[in-house]
């Protein structure tokens, strides 16, 4: 066994309202710059739909993730290595900006600039941010948001054809009638990265402390492998620097005990940020599973209890400082994935053990109740629809259970139980205890998964400990140990440098100079490089 | 001017060569990158590319025996001078008019899309440039001289000259009498290697074979020291509630 941390998010897709504030918070913190006019390192998709980029979760066409060989090995979609250094001239899988969309400027001046006076309205144009000419809009990150244009687009959703034909053809159908949910999207921070293991250079790397999969930017050789082999196309081509970018999870964040800037500001307080601990070899195991459906419970496996003394032990003896072991216990991402088992991975099918899971929505279902002429409320009738329609049950499946409808039908009575058990404890002071025997839960279990679900507060939702140093975490422990003087007293080694998520610089031993213009400009040693400092102009 | 041009040139090119590789992996390895434009273009670029990498190869490796292997060895080894002929002139015309045709649709390419065009750098056109140079002072000298004209056996003169340069013994006399289009494609290329490290070319050093043999998954330690913990905003909120009556 080795053990590693993870940092891992839940989010809870009942309750995201598909506002687009992660998106934007996301993409003025990191993408407002030249050459990733079109990068959404968080995205909120509405399905049924094609998605962002276009159709991304065809690997027929886009060849993402990992498959088996008819041996029974993994390998890579795309192909082995020799493969992929014959394609290094050109990319077959690689999508085109135009599978994204053309990112659009607007010339605001026309407005503010306008005469007194004119007859006409001014209008502002779009300008394609690529060419500078004037275009017409077409597409967008959230073009088909709440099913806009679904009657043209969304019958192309790879979801669908995977589905029941019979049960396609009725979504096909009547789109608007069907059902509708949002899915917000980041980079997955897969414990078996299809990415980092398609990049030539190495570098693409996955941290060993927490797990976060991050691009070297001054290693980055722009082979744009990486791009077409995340099944999730969560990696970008910086079309200006000619090197790939990514969602960081907001390291500098996550390492000063921060939550990520989507999760920050999410206003449906769906989001869910703690750590887990796996075992690093038993991850190619996991994602080798034969069968598709066994794949969510190998995956599962992988996951080592934080409560376990001997896991405990095994943490430290890796140098993790007790704080790490505190947060494990208390992470609300393993709570849901792991014991109220809630939390489903996306496309478990891809074989990346991605790290951000989800709690399905059991919203389409009860609007399917409510038109059956059923009460939504009533967790028998919940149950008889789950069972009987066929429709949502087996569209989330396709997203959540690698198509296992009674995995994804398992999790959706748990929070139909968990509704109807307090609905009922809440209005009529009456303990369901038949609802429990059902799911297989004790009315604690209910209670709390309640509570985290629905109440839960920031800092239980976000439990992030703060980042550590492995010789830091072994000195303490020797200082400690030898009753000897702390690392942070007056003159020890922790009192020498201090960094915060203000002060974070990629390489160590840097001042960080306030009033650079962009994220990135001139180190202080005058090369070229990347710097975050959100103290703009002064300070 | 002879004399320098044959025995002084060839060094302050390598030098240049040299010394800016360093100052740019120093400088500039957020820079050192091929550069891609395939997300921008891919149709023209579907069939420019591999013609003209594959081409390259082929001339790159048409040089090494041309200039390195001298006409000794290759005679020791077997290969008649008439054989060699062959090889040189027919494997050069078809290498290099991958390379020519790749060239002109990547060079196309870059003129009639206007998003590829928007991201071409001075330095890029300036690289456009020379390699169309390179490529049809060498086409020239390969299917003009060799092809189809008389002929020029550059082996005893360009190339021992060639390898004179390394031995620091470079003979100004044996290229002094070469035909003009081989003495400019022989400038032409150390001034090429000149401009070298300051172009994308610089990606050529970067090809990734150790991509071949290393594990799939790479993991990395975290850099830098341990952040201090920063305050959540309910600490924030808790302690303006509780004016410091702790201390």
């Amino acid at each position: 066994m080795r053990i590693r941390a993870q940092v891992a998010m839940v989010m809870n897709l009942d309750k995201c309202i598909g506002c687009h504030t992660c998106s934007v918070t996301c993409k003025q913190t990191w993408t407002n710059r030249e050459g990733t006019e079109y990068v959404w390192f968080n995205n909120v998709e509405t399905k049924p739909g094609i998605g962002y980029p276009k159709h991304y979760e065809d690997q027929d066409r886009w060849h993402g993730g990992w498959q088996l060989d008819e041996k029974g090995r993994l390998k890579l979609r795309s192909g082995g290595r020799v493969k992929r250094l014959s394609r290094l001239f050109v990319n077959p899988d690689l999508p085109s900006i135009d599978d994204y969309y053309e990112p659009a400027a607007f010339d605001k001046d026309i407005l503010v600039n306008a005469p007194a006076g004119l007859k006409d309205t001014p209008v502002q144009q779009p300008h394609s941010a690529l060419t500078g000419e004037p275009m017409a809009l077409t597409w967008g990150a959230n073009w088909e948001d709440s099913l806009g244009g679904a009657h043209e687009h969304a019958t192309g959703d790879p979801n669908l054809a995977k589905m029941s034909a019979e049960a396609a053809e009725r979504v096909k159908f009547e789109f608007e009638k069907t059902f509708l949910f949002h899915l917000p999207r980041i980079c997955e921070h897969c414990l078996n990265p299809a990415c980092v293991s398609a990049c030539p250079s190495g570098a693409m790397y996955k941290r060993e402390e927490d797990g976060i999969v991050l691009v070297d930017q001054d290693r980055c050789r722009g082979w744009r492998m990486c791009v077409s082999a995340c099944p999730y196309k969560k990696v970008y081509v910086n079309h200006s620097t000619g090197k790939a970018e990514k969602c960081t999870l907001c390291f500098p964040r996550i390492e000063a005990g921060q939550p990520t800037i989507c999760s920050e500001t999410c206003v449906g307080r769906l989001r869910y940020l703690g750590i887990v601990f796996y075992d690093e070899d038993a991850v190619l195991a996991a994602a080798s599973v034969t069968d598709e459906h066994d794949l969510l419970e190998a995956q599962r496996a992988v996951f080592l209890d934080p409560t376990d003394p001997a896991v405990q032990e095994a943490a430290r003896a890796a140098g993790m400082p007790q704080e790490w072991l505190d947060a494990a216990e208390r992470s609300p991402v393993w709570r849901l994935i792991s014991e109220y088992k809630v939390a489903l991975p996306l496309h478990p099918e891809y074989r990346t053990l991605p790290m951000v899971w989800y709690v399905p929505p059991l919203s389409p279902v009860l609007d399917a109740v409510g038109e059956a002429g059923r009460d939504d409320t009533d967790a028998d009738d919940i149950f008889h629809t789950i069972r009987e329609l066929r429709i949502p049950v087996e569209y989330l499946a396709e997203l959540f259970t690698a198509g296992d409808v009674e995995a994804t039908a398992g999790v959706l009575m748990k929070l139909a139980a968990m509704r109807s058990y307090m609905r009922a404890r809440t209005l009529d002071g009456t303990v369901a205890d038949d609802l429990l025997d059902g799911i297989g839960m004790t009315a604690d279990q209910v209670e709390a998964m309640y509570r985290l679900l629905a109440i839960a507060k920031y800092d239980e939702r976000y439990v992030i400990p703060v980042a550590y140093s492995k010789d830091a975490a072994a000195l303490e422990a020797q200082a400690t140990a030898n009753q000897d003087c702390a690392l942070d007293c007056e003159g020890g080694p922790g009192m020498t440098t201090q960094a915060s998520a203000e002060s974070f610089h990629l390489v160590e031993g840097e001042q960080v100079r306030p009033g650079r213009p962009g994220l990135f400009s001139r180190r202080a040693d005058g090369r070229r490089g990347f710097t975050i400092n959100p103290l703009r102009g002064g300070a | 001017m002879t004399n320098f041009v044959w025995t002084v040139l060839p060094y302050l090119c390598l030098a240049v060569f040299v010394a800016g590789h360093v100052w740019r992996w120093r400088h500039d390895q957020f820079g050192w990158t091929t550069h891609t434009s395939q997300v921008l273009e891919n149709r023209l670029l579907r069939l420019g590319s591999p013609l003209f990498h594959l081409g390259v190869l082929g001339v790159a490796g048409g040089h090494l025996m041309g200039l390195v292997v001298p006409a000794s060895v290759t005679e020791k080894i077997g290969i008649s001078e008439h054989a060699y002929h062959l090889i040189a002139v027919w494997g050069g015309t078809v290498t290099g008019l991958m390379l020519v045709t790749g060239l002109v649709l990547l060079i196309i390419r870059r003129m009639i899309n206007g998003r590829v065009r928007r991201v071409t750098t001075g330095m890029d056109k300036v690289l456009y440039a020379a390699l169309a140079g390179m490529a049809l002072l060498g086409m020239i000298a390969t299917v003009g001289v060799n092809l189809l004209g008389g002929g020029y056996d550059y082996r005893e003169t360009v190339a021992v000259w060639f390898r004179g340069v390394f031995w620091f013994q470079p003979d100004a006399a044996l290229m002094s009498g070469a035909p003009l289009v081989y003495q400019l494609h022989a400038i032409g290329g150390f001034l090429f290697l000149a401009l070298w490290p300051f172009t994308r070319l610089v990606h050529v050093w970067s090809a990734p074979l150790a991509y071949l043999w290393r594990p799939y998954v790479v993991y990395r330690a975290r850099r830098g020291p341990a952040p201090s913990p920063t305050a959540s905003p309910n600490q924030v909120r808790d302690a303006a509630r509780e004016p410091s009556v702790r201390r």
